[in-house]
């Protein structure tokens, strides 16, 4: 009797946070919907992004939403299928985005994206110091990149790889890992599950301001060349939709936005114009390395 | 080896087959890449402790809203399936619907949610298809054996002429009903792990935040949500009622957040672009068609599924050992009550803990080698047969002079329960093989590793070429399973589906 009373509450309670709960994304026709790529502190992508949301809403008045996602892959799908007519991408998943979208285009950059840097960092155990040269050294260790669609995790890093060993890093390495995103790869090389790893940087100086790397036991091996980085990119059809010259409120929206407080949850300092043939160096260098057909 | 053991061999079909499964297993282990590769993995581990018992319920933002997107695609995609599922059942005998559904089932809910992702986007049509086309395939394959094997006394004394849906309807159903009942109730578990599971490739189901929590180490945040998971799962037979079922299901569709438009631009784009190859979309024709496949052939689809076969007969082996150490903890022949109930706690754990999970904790403990698939794997699966099997030790009675401890397990009990414990074993291995290629996705490099890679570079013609080769592999695992199951005359009952 008593697992059945007990049973009629629990169906109660299921049904009570079906019914009285409002369900989250109800995006209506007119709501202009961003993402952003999951790069780093996944778990508070929410509160870092729907503070950005209320600030362009206010800039544009419309209804402005963030929606969160899994992957690199999966913002770029979402951009491409129109659930997000505007996004914070990578080089490398902004270059994806725009290839697959007629009319999208880069409109803003961070002021550090024009010359974008990847760290090598190693393991105290490996005994290797930061040097100007690339570290040959690192052959036959473990390596771990970041995501499988990251720029300055895996596109950058594995273009100087196959460039100084005229190999594939699979043949590189006595391991290679995708950690899923830079806070990882940092944890997982800190901890020594691989030897070594390749970093955002600006994901780097973060954790080490907030105390999360530990200098003993992690360091940093080389620094990369510049490179064009991460972009908001915008669909070419907003403007029908939202009303004209809605891309370049857009981009004015970005370009102005100096709350230092908005600016953290990317980290930049500012943002500054950009165009789609900024990002022509990340699209040779991706079908260099055959990420791109 | 003497005379004896060499004509034991010969004679024993059964000694004879685990004798060529365990060696081949043995031989794939040594090839194995089984490292540990943290350094100090215990620090992690004590971490991972810690969080589980300081488990933080207010981390998650929108922890509400998860829970009940999972229920909601569970609810949906599971009902949706077993109707579905009866009516394939019905029509079983045609080939080509056997066949349908062997394909179908062959793919793994991950694989189907990835692809819907493509075509429909985060609408919940992706997470009620990737549950209930895969499981329709199951429940038809299930059901159709439940009728097959139903007793055929009633409908032999039927007077000819009697309508084929009369006899359904009134004598073959009503015979198998509460079979099917039971089993769509044991699917709807299924359907909520997947459902939490599908949150790892994106839905906003548990998994999504599970997975973050875990990957960011925020183990109390983990804990918590693992918890809700159990208790979901536990309680399932309080609240899952029939009467309730139409309710839930309306309520499931009213909170999902159908206004995500879908389009069906998008949809055609993905049939008629998408998955054509690359060099045919480029105009390169057939010769440079055959280089992409000979390409993608051997350097993905070969390597991927050498590992992925090499995974699964190490799990099939490491599962059986387990299955047979597991057993008797549930087993009143071996333990007194208060012994058998942490067997139970413990079993019911290791059993609803989905595999996929359970690979990723351990493989951020353990690092990335085939170890933590393996383990887990074999936990999952043991957890499930050794419950079957002691479940079945229940029925037997033994003699009182029976010898007890060591002996009892090793002379009484196992020789009785060795049989049941194989078929169990060889009808999970194709389930098995099925999630050793999702397992890819955690980095294991598995066919769903070259899967999960095609996905994020956006090569939906390779993905559907190396998801096709995944599920060809499942289908001929499945018919040798059977094969080897009819060979050694082994029965699978009903509860061990």
């Amino acid at each position: 009797m008593q697992i059945r009373v007990m049973g009629i509450w629990l169906a109660a309670a299921i049904l009570a946070t079906a019914i009285f709960h409002v369900p989250q994304t109800q995006a209506a026709e007119d709501t202009f919907v961003f993402t952003a790529i999951p790069d780093q502190d996944e778990a508070r992508l929410r509160s870092r992004f729907e503070k950005v949301a209320a600030y362009l809403s206010d800039e544009l008045g419309v209804k402005v939403e963030y929606v969160p996602v899994k992957s690199y892959a999966a913002a770029v799908t979402a951009f491409r299928n129109d659930q997000v007519q505007l996004a914070w991408f990578g080089g490398l998943s902004g270059v994806q985005a725009r290839r697959l979208v007629d009319g999208s285009q880069a409109i803003a950059q961070g002021v550090e994206d024009p010359d974008f840097v990847t760290y090598f960092i190693a393991h105290e155990s490996t005994g290797l110091a930061e040097s100007s040269e690339f570290p040959k050294e690192i052959a036959g260790k473990t390596f771990t990149f970041g995501s499988k669609g990251s720029t300055s995790g895996r596109l950058m890093p594995e273009f100087h790889i196959r460039e100084q060993f005229g190999k594939a890093p699979e043949d590189v390495f006595s391991r290679v890992g995708f950690s899923g995103d830079h806070s990882r790869t940092i944890a997982l090389v800190q901890s020594g599950a691989f030897e070594v790893g390749a970093v955002n940087y600006k994901v780097w100086a973060n954790e080490l301001n907030e105390g999360r790397i530990d200098p003993e036991k992690v360091r940093i091996i080389w620094r990369t060349p510049g490179y064009p980085d991460y972009q908001w990119s915008i669909r070419g059809d907003v403007d029908r939709r939202f009303g004209p010259e809605f891309i370049e409120k857009v981009k004015a929206a970005l370009l102005s936005m100096d709350d230092p407080d908005l600016l953290a949850s990317f980290p930049r300092a500012g943002f500054i114009p950009a165009s789609n043939a900024d990002y022509a160096p990340i699209e040779d260098t991706g079908k260099t390395i055959g990420i791109l057909d | 080896m003497n005379d004896t053991t060499a004509g034991y061999y010969r004679r024993s079909p059964l000694a004879r087959t685990l004798a060529w499964f365990t060696a081949i297993a043995v031989v794939c282990l040594a090839f194995a890449d089984i490292d540990i590769t943290t350094v100090d993995p215990w620090a992690e581990f004590g971490r991972l402790a810690l969080g589980l018992v300081t488990p933080d319920f207010t981390a998650t933002e929108n922890l509400l809203h998860a829970i009940a997107m999972t229920l909601a695609f569970a609810l949906l995609g599971v009902s949706l399936s077993v109707v579905l599922g009866f009516a394939l059942a019905l029509v079983f005998h045609i080939a080509l619907v056997r066949g349908f559904c062997a394909v179908v089932r062959a793919v793994h809910e991950l694989f189907w949610a990835l692809i819907f992702l493509q075509v429909f986007g985060l609408s919940p049509l992706t997470g009620i298809l990737a549950i209930a086309i895969p499981y329709a395939g199951i429940v038809a394959k299930v059901f159709a054996e439940i009728l097959e094997e139903a007793d055929d006394r009633a409908l032999r004394t039927l007077p000819p002429g009697t309508g084929r849906l009369s006899a359904l309807l009134f004598v073959r159903l009503p015979d198998v009903w509460a079979h099917y009942k039971t089993y769509a109730l044991y699917r709807l578990e299924c359907g909520l792990r997947s459902s939490a599971v599908l949150g790892f490739v994106g839905l906003p189901t548990l998994g999504f935040h599970l997975e973050t929590a875990f990957r960011q180490g925020n183990y109390a945040e983990a804990a918590a949500l693992l918890y809700i998971f159990y208790v979901i799962i536990a309680t399932q037979r309080l609240w899952a009622r029939r009467q309730l079922l139409p309710l839930y299901l309306v309520a499931a569709a009213a909170i999902l957040p159908w206004s995500s438009a879908i389009s069906g631009a998008n949809i055609a784009r993905f049939f008629t672009a998408d998955i054509v190859p690359f060099p045919l979309r480029n105009g390169e024709g057939l010769a440079g068609l055959l280089e992409w496949l000979h390409n993608l052939l051997i350097q993905q689809a070969l390597p991927g599924t050498i590992a992925t076969v090499q995974l699964t007969m190490i799990a099939l082996l490491a599962t059986g050992l387990l299955s047979a150490l597991f057993f008797p903890l549930v087993s009143p022949v071996m333990f007194g009550r208060a012994g058998r109930t942490a067997g139970h706690v413990a079993l019911v754990v290791i059993r609803s803990t989905p595999e996929y999970i359970l690979a990723f904790v351990l493989l951020q403990l353990w690092g990335p080698s085939m170890l933590p698939a393996i383990v887990a794997l074999a936990l999952h699966n043991g957890g499930i047969i050794g419950h079957l099997v002691g479940r079945y030790t229940e029925t037997l009675t033994l003699r009182d002079d029976a010898p007890r401890g060591l002996a009892r397990y090793g002379y009484e009990l196992l020789p009785r329960v060795y049989n049941g414990l194989l078929a169990l074993l060889f009808y999970r291995w194709e389930i098995i093989m099925r999630e050793t290629a999702i397992l890819g996705i955690l980095g294991i490099a598995t066919l769903g590793f070259y899967v999960d890679s095609a996905f994020a570079e956006l090569r939906f013609d390779r993905a559907l070429v190396l998801i096709a080769i995944t599920a060809l592999l499942n289908i001929a695992i499945d018919m040798t399973s059977r094969r080897v199951r009819r060979h050694l005359r082994l029965r699978t009952t009903l509860e061990g589906r």
